[in-house]
């Protein structure tokens, strides 16, 4: 079964191919059944590739795959080959398993659409590239999916084209990410001018051996990487795409901007950890940049007034948390919670989904309101997925993996304890938006008409929320801390990936930590229902305008977008605006007026007179005999 | 061979039918009588045909006639389609007032 491998990627490429060639003509039940089949049929090869996986001895869990040679070109040779252990399995199994989900949802959701195969084309395609980026086993074919992802997410934020706000969020994610995307690539040169390879293992293995800890290359590279991630994830100071990235269709938000692409820079660190390892400056930059991330998002996602946008700041903030344990070393702890976010986030978002299609496409929270009576089952996962988001004590998955984060914070040597109250806060942050969240969206009175006759959505979209909210409880019990029983399963899987994972606090302090996280997370909650509850005390507070300068400071997500329009964009426009009329153009302009003159000459014989054409065919006719006869 | 036409006749002839076909082509505006016109100057080419033909006591004048002749019944057929065609959607046979494909 390892070595249908290749399927898994294959599947979802084949849809597109299928989906772009013949979509119009399969129909809507075809163009379904296409594009949900491949991610299905591609999950059922990830799971059984994942069981023969672990069949083999613990520390050999390692899979590679080597297809064809891509190219071969005056000694750089790349060959196209896959790499399946635990860590990429661990992705590919969230990325087929949640991507069949959300396809399955997105029948019911895009069902009115008029471009409904093109939406499943893109999807397809983005799987199937999402799925290459995580098996690939050379950096430059984990480029080649790392642009491939980047690309359906530029063709799917601007999937409804028709409003020119849409396309303008579409370029702007495109061009912030391509920032990171050019650091990334001029990692990837150094990379090859050092080593002549792009092997991820080889690459690992010779840097460990041949760079010193701390060398300036060492640290240039691990920097450039960290710039990739960083604009790929959304973290500071990149994260100014997310938030607008939410104009594409919801299931879109969901998997790529919640559940997938935005990790990719998490998967990208923990595969070059050794890199990052032999730069600690660099990785300690990663925590910080995790930790300042995860409370600037917490703030903004306090103040937003879209569904979606609270959370787009909460997926950032929850992206903070996950490079907060790659930068203290605690890659599996990251990974763990990219696993039950994986799954909690998408519930949300499928379930603001849900709660927009039944509003008729309203996204505002303070239009909506009382949708608990109206809209039962929605609200009861999306509580389940809030409680995980806000790591709700012992029966949610978020709460396990936030956890094991804060605890590896703490014992970090160093800057671990600002590092941990960072985290801390982040998480009385998480409950006060996301009871925020809940209380407005679904408790109080109908604000609106549409609320109130919200309709119920059909099964298509009541499975995937199903399933999503028991993986939402059920992938935390993995992960258990000792005072809790300690189940290890994820760790353990991964340890033949990362063998070198710090030791967490004691049980005892692990134990204090984890209650005072529980302390937090019930006073987040208690001072939302304070805030926002039937006793609405907000308003009272946000009287002064002192306050409501800095909730509209937060909501336009702390300034940072008219601070790149001022130091990035004006310039380039008004540069651009400068070149406009410059000496070169000239030249071409010349050649265009000279072609119009000749242009206009000729004309004046084309009279469209046939008497005419005939006297000069006559005229021409003696000429050349004048000429035959005097010569 | 007695009371032949010389040769020279013959030519001069052709080339005045020509010449005449030439400037009835360039002054008529009507279609009919261009085409008219186009049929002496193609009979003009043919006399010459069979003047150089008989002149150098060679078939190939009278087959270059037959050519010509066979030419000349296609021209007319495409000609006169053409020609009904014009009059049948501009209502005129004037070849002057049909410039719609001026530069």
């Amino acid at each position: 079964m390892l070595d249908l491998l290749w399927l898994a990627p294959t599947l979802p490429l084949l849809g597109f191919a299928v989906l772009a060639l013949a979509g119009a003509r399969l129909g809507r039940t075809g163009a379904a059944a296409v594009g949900v089949g491949s991610v299905g049929l591609s999950a059922v090869v990830a799971l059984a590739a994942g069981v023969e996986l672990f069949q083999l001895p613990e520390l050999s869990r390692v899979f590679t795959q080597k297809l064809w040679t891509w190219f071969d070109v005056a000694g750089l040779v790349v060959p196209f080959g896959l790499h399946l252990d635990t860590l990429s399995l661990a992705m590919i199994v969230v990325i087929t398993f949640v991507g069949f989900l959300i396809h399955l949802y997105s029948v019911e959701y895009m069902a009115g659409d008029e471009s409904f195969a093109k939406f499943f084309a893109y999807m397809n395609l983005f799987v199937g590239s999402m799925l290459l980026l995580v098996l690939a086993d050379n950096l430059l074919l984990l480029y080649l999916g790392w642009e491939g992802v980047g690309a359906c997410s530029y063709l799917l934020i601007g999937f409804w084209w028709r409003d020119p706000a849409n396309d303008a969020a579409a370029r702007k994610a495109f061009i912030v990410t391509r920032v990171g995307d050019a650091a990334l690539a001029i990692a990837l040169f150094i990379l090859y001018r050092h080593f002549g390879t792009w092997q991820i293992q080889e690459l690992a293995t010779r840097a460990t051996a041949e760079w010193a800890v701390g060398s300036r290359l060492a640290v240039w590279t691990a920097a450039l990487l960290l710039a990739g991630a960083v604009g790929k994830s959304a973290q500071l100071p990149l994260q100014t795409w997310l938030p607008d990235a939410m104009a594409g269709p919801t299931p879109v938000s969901a998997l790529i901007h919640a559940a997938t692409m935005v990790t990719a820079g998490v998967y990208l660190i923990a595969r070059t950890h050794a890199l990052f390892e032999l730069a600690p400056d660099v990785q300690l930059l990663v925590a910080a940049v995790g930790a300042a991330t995860l409370l600037l998002a917490g703030f903004a996602a306090l103040a937003q007034t879209d569904i979606k946008r609270v959370l787009a700041y909460s997926t950032i903030s929850q992206i903070g948390y996950m490079f907060l344990a790659l930068g203290v070393g605690a890659y599996s702890a990251a990974l763990f919670h990219f696993f039950t976010h994986a799954f909690f986030k998408a519930l949300l978002f499928l379930g603001a989904g849900a709660v927009i299609l039944a509003c008729h496409h309203e996204q505002n929270i303070f239009q909506m309101g009382g949708l608990r009576r109206r809209l039962p089952f929605v609200f009861w996962t999306f509580a389940i997925g809030g409680g995980a988001l806000a790591g709700f004590p012992l029966v949610t998955a978020g709460f396990y993996s936030k956890e094991w984060i804060l605890g590896q914070a703490w014992a970090f040597p160093g800057a671990g304890p600002a590092l941990w109250a960072a985290g801390l806060a982040g998480a009385l942050l998480t409950a006060l938006y996301t009871t925020r969240l809940i209380l407005i969206v679904f408790f109080g009175e109908p604000r609106t008409p549409a609320a109130a006759s919200a309709h119920a959505p059909g099964w298509l979209i009541t499975i995937p929320l199903a399933v999503l909210a028991v993986g939402s409880v059920a992938t935390g019990f993995l992960e258990m801390p000792e005072w809790l029983g300690g189940a290890s399963t994820f760790g353990n899987a991964l340890f033949s990936v990362f063998s070198k994972t710090p030791d967490g606090p004691a049980a005892d302090t692990e134990m204090a930590l984890a209650a005072l996280a529980t302390a937090v997370c019930f006073a987040g909650i208690a001072f939302a229902y304070w805030l926002y509850g039937p006793g609405q005390a907000l308003p009272r507070a946000l009287a002064s305008p002192a306050a409501a300068a800095v909730a509209s400071f937060w909501r336009g997500g702390w300034g940072f977008d008219t601070l790149y329009r001022t130091l990035f964009v004006r310039p380039f426009v008004w540069l651009a605006a400068l070149n406009r009329a410059d000496a070169v153009d000239l030249i071409p302009a010349a050649l265009a007026a000279i072609a119009g003159a000749f242009h206009r000459l000729v004309r004046l014989s084309q009279t469209g007179r046939v008497r005419w054409y005939a006297a000069v065919i006559v005229a021409g006719a003696i000429a050349i005999l004048t000429l035959a006869v005097w010569r | 061979m007695t009371a032949t036409v010389p040769v020279e006749h013959v030519i001069a002839l052709a080339a005045a039918l020509f010449a005449l076909g030439v400037v009835g082509l360039l002054v008529r505006r009507n279609i009919m009588l261009m085409l008219v016109s186009l049929e002496i100057m193609l009979n003009a080419a043919g006399l010459a045909f069979v003047a150089a033909g008989a002149r150098w006591q060679a078939p190939d004048g009278q087959v270059m006639f037959l050519v010509i002749l066979t030419v000349a019944a296609a021209e007319v057929s495409v000609g006169l389609a053409l020609a009904l065609q014009i009059y049948r959607r501009f209502k005129t046979l004037d070849a002057d007032a049909l410039d719609e494909m001026r530069g």
